[in-house]
């Protein structure tokens, strides 16, 4: 036997598209197989199916060379498919192990026994270095945490096909690091894993073989080893993609914000997040702010934009003491901003598109007269913005933002936040989740947005992206700025030194 | 901007010519054959004609325009479709129920349910009666749950509406020698005020608080009773019958000539006036900034932050406008001949029917509109019931079985969604058929 799952000449279709068109995968025994596509080419669509999510319209699912029916979840486990999510799904105020036996709970006189279950899931947790305390609340522990969770939840339910869908899009670079070597420990065990990234540098490192879709339909199959990386973003996007940026050499001119001795106050912690962070972002240059995830980069934007008070310090942009500022009257005074969290800030997931695409800008001449909403120009606004940033989605502007890919869901906000022509813009992270030929596109948006004179402020976890597109680099450590660098000098070697605490300039 | 007046005008010929005759049957032309009841035959069929074509008409017209359309793409007609399944699970459910208390008589009473207030001319103007303050309690409740707040508190909105109505319609009679229409609309706009106060509250304590609403606003059920009480023994009491004092005929809902189209019955202006009200709540919550912000607030009140809305002040308005419906109801439903506010230290029901007629009415105002008649109907058939020696409680047993198959709605719609699928599946087949056959 040497498939242990094959899905043959799949079809799926919703509203207005055929999200999976004839589609045909095969997946070795232990193998990594990587699944390839651009932002809504129906990669996560087909891993539903094959999770049994969806039910297709055409086609077969073979799972140990048997022809089945997987009608809905419970189906997939019993055939051991286990699935990590795009975005997770966990109970929050619930505990580890709680969360990982939902569903599958040992009962003792119809009280919950949670004795042997904890036990098993420190044993898989030793056996795969998953590192997970079984106790400890969901609210508490970290986004890579969480994910482990997810995989503790698979294995705990015996599951041997394992399917990940972007699991590194959340995950700090050492978090990946780990995770890889999970995932090469679990196929040693024999475990089957289907890999989703936009990521062709993990897939270079971890995968067997890889799969392409473009626009629903299946490209090909290959052979990872032998395949250039360049090839395989050429098979999904259909032509070549660069992957090296050039820009010319910033030129500054005055400055837009000016932060200074910022102070943010953590109640819950009763600590501060951020501790005197100052800095200035000019006109005509993309300040970076790296580091790893949750050293108070989170904090210093929301105060920057208004969603957090700061307890110390001013903010001053154009002249102007904002500190004290509504979001509002920020967003009216000239910030953007591409939220670190597009489900939670940046969208509402039941509107419509064209509805989510004027969020900032509904109240403006352009939109509303005398408070009654102008469909027509809003239809306008939507249909260029989908044009020039090639939102893909089922029904065009009527699409309900919550049925889009989660790439395409980003493109939204990107196209929204650029497209409103302010003078600082703030882009946290504004590329996760996207394909490469999209993170080509907004990179060079970025800089284009640079070149017109205004002053951009990126946070990004992504080492490639600081290096690339950045013209100047601060980074932060347990809330405060350890220093600054130039990307043209400094190594990423030295990045990370500072990155993870142990060098930090004198100021 | 003529432009814009001209072109509506052109492409809106036919409505706008049938809105006008239906205007012209309903409340001029009865006017002049007050009491020849053949003339009255004719003119209902004319409009149950002209309004039964529109509707045709509007159908052809979007089958025309939208020849791909499936109906398991359309997240109106699934829900819809739900509704109506809940609907179906709970007559069935009283069906049984008639069956096993009484079945020789079960299907004859079953039929007078399904025939509700199309009875004849008296129950569907009692019908509409008695749903104007379903109707508006549900509006109340749908309104703020847009808006992402569980205004429980109906009840207590419309007593104090109820209250300031009366006391009034009572007090205030000079208004109405003067002008008998002005008593009314300042009753009427004192009920509004009382409830959108009344409302306020729940909605300030949770916008500046964070009090939950839905403890907030039950609680404030029971201050309104007991004030409501208290209030009438005190000013407006009428010691002969314990009972507050009748308001002065000048402040009794007008007639607004619907007597003439269904004599008989109990109708009043009141239905126009909550037709009114669904059409401004209709075009707040779709057409206006307002509700596109407080919608958003309701959907994602992060998101809505992140967008510099005021969610705060969102809170408080969408309460406000929320208990101002409420306590129209009140001031409608006590501002009739013969219906008088009692001292009686019980919660008002109806504001708790508006929280499912809400739910049936998948919180659309027009939704809500059609519930309410709806639930109007089934009242007038428990009504009628009693002719086959059953309780009226039985309509409310299969109302409480709709609303929980209506919060089943989610599993509903899945098997709703599969049979329209089935259909477009049997249908689809030949057309492909055909074309392959001519490919070849
Ligand atoms: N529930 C749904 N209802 C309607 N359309 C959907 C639904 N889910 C997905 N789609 C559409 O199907 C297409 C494929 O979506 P899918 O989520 O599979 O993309 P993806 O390859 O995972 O993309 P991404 O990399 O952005 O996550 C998209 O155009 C999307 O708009
Ligand atoms: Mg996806």
């Amino acid at each position: 036997m040497e498939y242990i799952v094959e899905m043959l000449n799949i079809t799926k279709e919703f509203p207005g598209i055929k999200a999976n068109d004839n589609v045909t995968l095969q997946l070795k025994k232990g193998e990594i197989h990587a699944l390839l596509g651009e932002n809504g080419a129906g990669k996560s669509t087909l891993m539903s199916v094959l999770f049994g999510l969806y039910v297709p319209e055409e086609g077969i699912i073979k799972v140990r060379g048997e022809e089945v029916h997987i009608n809905n979840p419970n189906d997939a486990n019993n055939y051991g498919i286990g699935m990590v999510h795009q975005h997770f799904k966990l109970v929050h105020n619930f505990t580890v192990v709680e969360n990982i036996v939902l569903g599958f709970e040992d009962t003792k006189h119809g009280f919950l026994q949670f004795d042997d279950a904890i036990k098993k899931i420190t044993d898989l947790s030793e056996k795969y270095k998953l590192k997970v305390d079984p106790n400890q609340l969901i609210s508490n522990i970290s986004v890579g945490m969480q994910q482990r969770v997810e995989i503790l939840k698979m294995l705990y339910r015996n599951a041997d096909i394992l399917i990940f869908d972007e699991p590194t899009a959340v995950l700090t670079p050492q978090e990946i690091e780990e995770l890889m070597n999970i995932m090469k420990d679990l196929t040693k065990e024999g475990k089957s894993i289907i890999l989703i990234t936009h990521k062709l540098k993990e897939i270079k490192q971890v995968a067997d073989r890889c799969s392409v879709l473009r626009k629903g339909k299946y490209i090909g199959t290959v052979d990872v080893k032998t395949t250039s990386v360049e090839k395989m973003a050429e098979m999904m996007v259909g032509r070549e993609v660069s992957f090296v940026i050039d820009k010319e050499v910033a030129k500054p001119k005055e400055v837009v914000l000016k932060v200074d001795n910022i102070s943010v106050y953590n109640h819950a912690l009763k600590k501060n997040s951020v501790t005197d962070v100052s800095f200035e972002v000019k006109k005509g240059e993309i300040l970076c702010i790296a580091g790893i995830e949750g050293n108070g980069q989170t904090q210093l934007i929301e105060s920057i934009t208004g969603l957090n008070p700061i307890s110390n310090g001013s903010l001053t942009l154009n002249g102007i003491d904002i500190s004290h500022y509504s979001v509002r009257q920020r967003n009216n005074s000239g910030v953007s901003h591409i939220p670190e969290d597009r489900h939670r800030h940046g969208l509402v997931l039941d509107y419509s598109l064209e509805k989510n695409l004027i969020l900032q800008t509904y109240f403006k001449e352009l939109f509303q007269h005398k408070g009654f909403l102008k469909f027509d120009e809003i239809r306008i606004n939507s249909d260029d913005l989908i044009d020039r940033f090639d939102i893909r989605s089922g029904k065009g502007s009527t699409t309900s933002a919550r049925s889009m890919s989660g790439g395409n869901q980003q493109k939204v906000i990107v196209a929204r936040e650029i497209n409103r022509d302010t003078d600082l813009l703030i882009a946290v992270q504004p590329t996760r989740g996207l394909d490469v030929g999209a993170i080509e596109y907004i990179h060079k948006q970025l800089i284009a947005q640079r070149d017109a004179g205004k002053a951009v402020l990126l946070v990004s976890l992504e080492l490639d992206e600081v290096m690339n597109v950045s013209d100047r680099i601060i980074i932060m450590y347990e809330g405060e700025n350890v220093g600054e660098f130039d990307p043209t000098v400094v190594s990423e070697n030295e990045l990370g030194l500072y990155m993870a605490g142990s060098k930090r300039s004198d100021q | 901007m003529w432009e814009k007046v001209k072109n509506y005008l052109v492409a809106n010929a036919l409505n706008l010519n049938i809105g006008f005759f239906l205007f012209l049957l309903v409340f001029i032309i009865p006017q002049f054959f007050a009491n020849n009841d053949s003339i009255l035959l004719v003119i209902r069929g004319l409009i149950v004609a002209t309004g039964g074509g529109y509707i045709f008409y509007k159908l052809l017209l979007f089958r025309k325009n939208n020849p791909n359309f499936k109906p398991s793409e359309s997240k109106l007609l699934v829900d819809v479709a739900g509704s109506i399944i809940a609907i179906l699970t709970g007559l069935l459910f009283g069906l049984i129920l008639m069956l096993i208390v009484n079945p020789g008589q079960a299907f004859g009473g079953f039929f007078v349910i399904l025939q509700g207030g199309f009875r004849n001319i008296k129950s569907f103007g009692d019908m509409i009666y008695f749903s104007v303050p379903i109707i508006l309690t549900g509006l109340s409740v749908a309104f703020a749950f847009r808006t992402g707040l569980f205004n429980i508190g109906a009840t207590g909105q419309l007593t104090m509406g109820a209250y300031a109505a009366v006391y009034i319609g009572v007090k205030w009679g000079v208004i109405g020698e003067f002008s008998p229409f002005l008593h009314w609309l300042v009753a009427i706009l004192g009920a509004i005020v009382a409830g959108a106060l009344w409302g306020a509250i729940p909605g300030l304590l949770k916008a500046y608080r964070n009090v939950n609403e839905v403890v907030s606003s039950i609680m404030l059920n029971y201050v309104a009773m007991y004030l409501n009480t208290m209030l009438i023994v005190k000013y407006i009491y009428n010691r002969d019958f314990a009972r507050a004092l009748a308001p002065k005929s000048t402040a009794v809902t007008p007639l607004m000539n619907l007597h003439y189209l269904l004599p008989n019955s109990s109708v009043s202006g009141g239905i126009v006036v909550a037709i009114v009200v669904v059409i401004i709540l209709h075009i707040i919550l779709n057409k206006t900034t307002f509700g596109y912000e407080l919608k958003a607030v309701g959907f994602n009140r992060d998101a809505s932050k992140y967008a510099g809305m005021n969610s705060k002040r969102n809170i408080v308005y969408a309460m406000v406008i929320s208990g101002a419906v409420a306590g129209l109801a009140g001031g409608l439903m006590y501002l009739v001949d013969g219906k008088f506010l009692q001292p009686l230290n019980v919660l008002i029901p109806e504001g708790f029917t508006g929280i499912a007629i809400s739910l049936l009415g998948l919180s659309s105002p027009f939704g809500v509109l059609l519930a309410g008649l709806f639930y109007g109907s089934l009242k007038q058939g428990g009504f009628y019931l009693q002719l086959y020696s059953f309780t009226p409680e039985i309509i409310d047993i299969i109302i409480a079985v709709i609303i929980y198959a209506s919060a089943l709605g989610l599993f509903l719609q899945k098997f709703v969604i599969r049979a329209m699928k089935k259909r477009e599946m049997l249908i689809d087949q030949k057309p492909e058929e055909a074309v392959e056959g001519s490919d070849a």
